[in-house]
């Protein structure tokens, strides 16, 4: 799960970790207000679950709390774009407005899980090349990044801070600023269960303090029925619409740009039949896993998810019927297409246990189903329904 | 022979007494797997179709020498249930639930270490073994005793493939789901290295998707260690960047994880790569004949 940046920084400022001050507005008065709590000049930013919000427009100063209200005003409500967001861009609902920062250098940190099996523990990353998408900096100069591996048992032991602080030149007293921002950072990663904690950059200003200048944090979803109140940080606006009735009805599901709609049963069957709809000349509309089980409760909600997108023109059922007998996965495919009152063509592909009674059943029940027995001969049949 | 799960495992079920563990655990007896004993906590005394249930592991491993476990117990208990499998001396862990947060695996990795344990999962549909048994979600009928070495990221395409091999009358030796989760038991690397010391396998089928260096790792292995023919497949070559895949460890992330880059590290390691799935089983089949042919 991904938040804004500044409810971020409102869990780095919990944990001791220097953030410029400022606070979030939803509108130009609040901006306004904002601003004039601060002094002097104010950096107004677009609050999206995005990278790249400056270059799109996202990220403007104001030297006094009118100007703010002013930039404010062009800001909350557009849609930004950035390469991050397609080329639809993002509504911005919110601004962060905070006190401008005199950077002198910009540098980079960020603590994230390495999934390497010869690592497999928590990594804490460092550079010189601060304020750059560290993406980037990995694939020119791999040498600008610093790293050191978390032992899970021993922790965070500050000689790992003091090594990357060497490695970034930072004077003794930055030193010891870098290594309680480290410590801290580690902290919140173990204690909220995070996936990535990035700042980036985290600067240095005229006074020689260290600044986390913007942050970014993702949580592992598998964590978040431990932290009720990182769950109450998620914001649907940034969801596809789609996507988030999904969650709500628990089916998986990824919204794509493709026209043929696809329901699955499992993960990996699910991607594999979007590789196929492609190799078959089509593009695929979604992601879809309906669960192992395929039940028939959830066949349905799968098919309201699937029909309320209006590129949809087709949809695949691949369902390989495992435990479930396929002549059950045919009655519920049937009478969910009853229920919903199906218009849509739809390409069916079962394999498993009592196939050729469900087959006969999806022939026989007077709906749009075209009965399909090869993995590729379904990909095929259904981009040739979509034209 | 086969590997992991042979004529000498007796299984432990830990969350028997559950829904899906006590479905899969009589599924399990259809197909001849030794289930021992079970493991609910609170629910000791009691029996499933007449196997015992103990409050804690290490009465099932000290009366019945039990030595393989297979867990089904929800996501918020299972570190625990892991540790007293490891505790209890059990040699084999075989994890199914799905759910378990990326830094209770680094701990659960850290006490597998030197312990003597293995484990398989979690978020996986287990290991099946033709002709001995199964732990795990895999449905009875798709598999036939044979030389093929199975192993998988995925749940219902392993399946898929699995009966695809039996349709074409091509047996497996045993088929391993490793799990969909970022970190896991045990990774590719460890179960080809088992395949490749397993004197009945004569081929092994690998089945990767998007995410992590996992396909990578397993490449390098390949080329330098494991000289039975290896036929992979990798899932998701669709699949947008930084997006989850349904599995927990299916995602693309700063560009690294992809599919191409998956089939690319395993063709350079002399990989049979099949970018159609519907075709695996026929390849695998082919592979396996000229081998015959051969020698």
């Amino acid at each position: 799960m991904k938040i804004h940046e500044y409810q971020a920084k409102d869990l780095l400022r919990e944990y001791g970790i220097p953030v410029p001050r400022g606070r979030s507005a939803a509108t130009p008065e609040e901006a306004r207000l904002a601003a004039g709590e601060l002094s002097g000049k104010v950096v107004i930013k677009a609050q999206i679950h995005s990278g790249g919000r400056g270059k799109g427009g996202g990220v403007r100063t104001a030297a006094s709390p009118e100007e703010a209200f002013a930039v404010s005003a062009e800001i909350v409500g557009m849609q930004l774009v950035t390469h991050q967001t397609g080329p639809g861009g993002k509504k911005v609902h919110r601004v962060l407005v905070e006190e401008a920062a005199d950077a002198q250098r910009e540098l980079y940190l960020s603590i994230l899980v390495d999934r390497s099996q010869r690592r497999e523990c928590v990594v804490i990353m460092a550079s010189e090349a601060g304020g750059m998408e560290i993406e980037k900096v990995a694939a020119e100069s791999p040498e600008r990044i610093v790293s050191c591996a978390i032992h899970p048992v021993v922790g965070f032991s500050p000689f790992q801070a003091r090594k990357l602080a060497a490695a970034l030149h930072l004077n003794s007293e930055q030193r010891k600023a870098f290594t309680d921002i480290t410590r801290n950072l580690y902290r919140l990663f173990l204690d909220k269960d995070c996936s990535l904690v990035e700042i980036n950059p985290l600067v240095i200003i005229g006074d020689g303090r260290l600044l986390a200048l913007d942050a970014k944090l993702d949580f592992d979803d598998d964590g978040l029925y431990r932290h009720p109140e990182i769950k109450g940080l998620r914001d649907t606006d940034e969801e596809a619409p789609l996507e988030v009735e999904a969650k709500n009805a628990s089916v998986n599901y990824i919204k794509l740009e493709g026209n043929v709609g696809c329901m699955v049963n499992g993960a990996g069957l699910a991607m594999t039949t979007m590789d196929m709809i492609k190799m078959a000349g089509g593009e695929p509309a979604n992601f879809l896993d309906v669960g192992g089980g395929a039940s028939p409760e959830q066949i349905e909600k799968a098919f309201r998810i699937l029909t309320s997108d209006p590129h949809v023109k087709c949809i695949l059922v691949n369902i390989f019927g495992g435990i479930l007998r396929c002549d059950r996965v045919s009655s519920g495919l049937i009478q969910a297409a009853k229920n919903i009152e199906m218009k849509l063509p739809m390409v069916v592909r079962l394999q498993g246990t009592n196939v050729a009674e469900g087959r006969k059943m999806l022939n026989e029940s007077g709906l749009r189903f075209t009965v399909a027995e090869g993995l590729y001969e379904a990909a095929q049949k259904a981009v040739s329904l979509v034209g | 022979m086969a590997i992991l799960l042979d004529e000498k495992s007796r299984i432990v079920i830990q969350g028997i007494t559950g829904a899906e563990g006590s479905f899969h655990t009589r599924e399990a007896l259809k197909l001849g797997s030794r289930i021992v004993a079970g493991v609910t906590p609170g629910k000791g005394g009691a029996t499933l179709d007449g196997i015992p249930v103990y409050d804690c592991v290490g009465d099932a491993v000290e009366k019945h020498g039990a030595n393989v476990s297979g867990i089904y117990t929800p996501a918020a208990f299972t570190p625990d249930a892991i540790f007293e499998s490891i505790e209890a001396g059990v040699e084999l862990i075989i994890c199914m639930t799905e759910g378990i947060p990326v830094l209770e695996m680094v701990r659960v990795k850290q006490a597998l270490k030197g312990s003597g344990a293995r484990m398989i999962g979690p978020n996986c549909p287990g290991i099946t073994t033709p002709g001995v048994g199964k732990v795990g979600f895999m449905p009875n009928f798709i598999h036939k005793q044979g030389n093929v070495g199975v192993v998988s990221r995925s749940g219902t395409l392993t399946y898929e493939v699995i009966w695809q091999l039996t349709n074409l009358g091509v047996g497996q030796s045993t088929s391993v789901g490793i799990g969909g989760d970022p970190i896991v038991g045990s990774g590719f690397k460890d179960m080809l290295a088992l395949f490749e010391r397993d004197p009945q396998t004569e081929a092994i089928v690998m089945i990767g998707e998007i995410g992590g260096t996992a396909e990578e790792e397993a490449a390098e292995f390949i080329s330098s260690e494991v000289t039975k023919p290896v036929v992979a497949f990798i899932a998701g070559r669709t699949a947008p960047p930084g997006r989850r895949m349904g599995h927990a460890g299916a995602i693309i992330s700063g560009g690294k994880g992809t599919a191409a880059d998956k089939f690319n590290a395993l063709e350079k390691a002399g990989v049979a790569v099949e970018k159609n799935p519907a075709e695996l089983g026929r390849r695998a089949t082919e592979i396996l004949e000229k081998k015959k042919n051969q020698g």
